[in-house]
């Protein structure tokens, strides 16, 4: 079996251009606001070519909204889109640092990606569901979740409304129209597509909008998405979220093409790459998404190109693999910082206005994590009680189970 | 293997330059080289399929699938495909896979990090399989796995990892000063269809694989019973012989795992045990399982079977 010459690639693996101790050089961007038009909601695939294969910017590199998908949306909700994302940031910060201390056994931050969830979900209407991959829980802070329940979940106390089965960050969420995150990657996507077709076929004005990682879009499931969306003309926003890295496995390894945004045109879905660190850009875009999906035009496939600029996870570290500064390289710089920035050159805001308002959210983090805790954490309990295993395996418990959860409880109680 | 077979090769997510989730192909890329050792893209089924044709035309792949949770999209691929091409063709196609998994839980995984499937691919013809727990075994058995001409399904207990698990959650040594943790630089194989005596006794005869060998042979000590412990290592095909030894000689069997109850391979042992040992049995062969529920994550250690429980069971069949 020995003897052949190994020093030779007999097969094309893919590359990843920057390695820790690399400078990372992002291609400088060059599209401009002005690019590209906003075509009708009734536009054939077809159409929409040159949105997928460009990219869709309301913000300029000065972070000045111009052109055609300037939807001049208000300064007041430009500020709460802000007012998320910090909320969001600060929490993210939080969790973190009470996963350090062991107060919970897992996290996840949305570093970098905060305007993905909220810019989108707050161009969604309050009926619309909301089908999560583990990196949009800022969905929930538009929809008004009570950031106490959040953390109780996190920490897995009894408060914990999924009842300590879950990891932390897999929320759920029904009263907010936000779908029980699964861990195994990409199942989400294909089953938007059935939960926008029950709302069509009940008759109901409800959109489904779904993210999948541009990883993740290796699997089956992104395909059956396109395929079945398209097919069934589907009233979902379907979006594929190019953060760059799956866990240590570059962009270069989920595709050997430039862009995912196009792979939605086959599928006679209209499609764009947008810009997903710009809000009003992704803003945008998704209310068109949802204009169509309502007229029953159809679902929309949509790139968010954007940046991890943290971890995967809390059980990750990405100095491993990739250079440090990656992130501060990132041609779309950071969300908040531009959303913040525009808001300031239009008037609207202010660096005192933005310290104070991270001043009141850290406090009302902080009261929100000690409110938690009076309820249990992961390091000292009390936890839900272990009876949860064994009740909504079935819709009643069945006989063996009810043998076996007597069995458990003798040896908890002993 | 890498060293010693060319056709041998490594992918999967993540286990490339990174060296995998939890270390185990650290270096392995930078040592063999990048089309040896390599990240897939993040799909299951497609790195079994691409595992599958690889297989039939001479390589020898090793696939990593992150947790054995995450199998399921390459199940199709494994359960129809690489378990059966051999048979399918009338012997003209084989598939010498092998498929790493982490598997088990005890790290606050919840229901996605943490199962132990092997029963759904025991119950598959075409397909052996392991399931390791000790990092002696471990190397050798898969050195073994990946010279097999069949397709073996390699678990590997990720609690043990960082070494042998003991059912106590607040104190778990290192591999350090472990006798199995000695590792031979050089090739050695376990065979596979071996059980590995972890203790001798004649009292009981105790029977675990992965994480739970290590539980089981704490409750042996807290119990006070003179067991006999069985690392079944492999369990398509398992050790019948070593097995069948054993109860003739205790009259009296343990059987733990920590997958569910209900059509675990528990159940199938159980069952072949009787038809040979019948006359032998003193009592009813005792299970010592994960319920039939999903695997929870702030209650884990009230699901996983837990040194007190075993050592109950131990107790039990000393009564008859």
């Amino acid at each position: 079996m020995a003897g052949k010459d190994t020093t030779k690639s007999p097969i094309h693996i893919p590359s990843t251009p920057f390695r820790p101790g690399d400078i990372s050089a992002f291609e400088q961007w060059t599209a401009k606001p002005t690019d590209l038009s906003m075509p009708a909601i009734d536009c054939s695939a077809e159409e929409t070519a040159e949105h997928a294969a460009g990219m869709i910017r309301v913000l300029s590199d000065d972070n000045i909204a111009s052109g055609d998908w300037n939807r001049n949306i208000s300064a007041e909700n430009l500020r709460l889109g802000l007012e998320h994302m910090v909320r969001l940031r600060i929490f993210d910060d939080r969790m973190m640092k009470m996963q350090r201390t062991g107060k919970l056994s897992f996290y996840m931050r949305s570093l970098g990606e905060e305007a993905v969830a909220i810019a989108q979900t707050m161009a969604l209407e309050k009926q619309d569901w909301v089908f999560p991959s583990y990196r949009q829980p800022g969905a929930q802070f538009v929809r008004g979740r009570d950031m106490v329940s959040m953390i109780c979940h996190c920490i897995g106390n009894v408060e914990d409304n999924v009842k300590g089965r879950q990891m932390p960050v897999h929320y759920t969420w029904k009263e907010g129209r936000f779908i029980s995150i699964s861990s195994p990657v990409g199942t989400q996507f294909s089953q938007a597509v059935g939960v926008g077709l029950a709302s069509q076929y009940k008759g109901l004005d409800e959109v489904t909008i779904s993210w999948i990682g541009e990883g993740s879009s290796s699997q089956g499931d992104y395909h059956y998405a396109l395929n079945f969306a398209g097919v069934f003309k589907a009233p979902v926003i379907l979006n594929t979220v190019n953060n760059q890295w799956a866990i240590s496995s570059h962009v270069n390894v989920a595709t050997a093409g430039k862009n995912f945004a196009i792979r939605g045109i086959p599928y006679d879905l209209p499609s764009f790459r947008v810009d997903g660190n710009d809000f009003l850009a992704l803003y945008s875009v998704t209310k068109w998404a949802r204009e169509r999906a309502a007229a029953g035009l159809g679902a929309t496939h949509i790139e968010v190109l954007t940046y991890r600029a943290g971890a995967h996870s809390s059980s990750d570290d990405p100095s491993r693999y990739r250079p440090q500064n990656e992130a501060q390289c990132w041609p779309g710089g950071d969300p908040i910082e531009r959303l913040k920035s525009h808001l300031i050159e239009i008037g609207e805001w202010s660096d005192e206005q933005q310290n104070s308002l991270e001043e009141k959210i850290d406090s009302e983090v902080m009261s929100a994590y000690k409110e938690a805790v009076k309820f249990g954490d992961l390091a000292n309990g009390p936890y839900p009680s272990s009876d949860h295993i064994f009740t909504e395996v079935y819709e009643t418990v069945p006989w063996h189970l009810e043998e076996q959860r007597k069995e458990m409880k003798r040896w908890r109680d002993a | 293997m890498l060293e010693r077979d060319n056709d041998t090769v490594v992918f999967g997510q993540d286990i490339g330059y990174f060296g995998g989730v939890f270390r185990t192909c650290d270096g392995l890329q930078e040592k063999h080289g990048k089309h040896r050792v390599f990240d897939s893209p993040l799909a299951e089924g497609g790195i079994a399929a691409m595992a599958f044709g690889m297989g039939i035309n001479g390589l020898r792949p090793v696939f990593e699938i992150q947790f054995a949770d995450y199998i399921f999209p390459a199940y199709d691929q494994i359960v129809n495909e690489i378990a059966k091409v051999r048979h399918r063709s009338g012997g003209e196609f084989t598939c010498p896979v092998t498929i790493r998994t982490p598997a088990g839980g005890g790290i606050k995984g919840g229901h996605h990090h943490s199962q132990s499937p092997e029963a759904q691919f025991t119950h598959t013809p075409g397909l052996k399989v392991v399931y390791c727990s000790t990092p002696y075994n471990a190397k050798g058995l898969l050195i073994s796995a990946i010279e097999s001409n069949d397709p073996v399904v390699f678990f590997e207990p990720k609690r043990c990892y960082r070494g042998p698990f003991y059912g106590d959650p607040h104190n778990v040594p290192t591999w350090k000063d472990h006798p199995e943790a000695e590792v031979p630089e050089s090739y050695y194989k376990i065979p596979l269809e071996q059980a590995r005596i972890a203790m001798r006794g004649d009292a009981c005869t105790v029977i675990a694989w992965g994480a739970m060998v290590h539980v089981a042979e704490q409750a042996i000590r807290d119990s006070g019973v003179n067991c006999e412990l069985i690392d079944l290592q492999t369990l398509v095909p398992w050790d019948r012989e070593t097995v069948t030894e054993s109860i003739k000689k205790t009259g009296r069997c343990v059987i733990v795992h920590e997958a569910p109850k209900t059509s675990g391979f528990g159940a199938e042992m159980v069952a072949s045990i009787q038809e040979r040992c019948f006359y032998h049995l003193e009592c009813p062969i005792e299970r010592v399982t994960g319920w039939d529920t999903p695997f929870p994550h702030t209650m884990e250690w009230d699901y996983m079977p837990s040194p007190a429980r075993i050592a109950e069971a131990i107790h039990k069949t000393q009564e008859a």
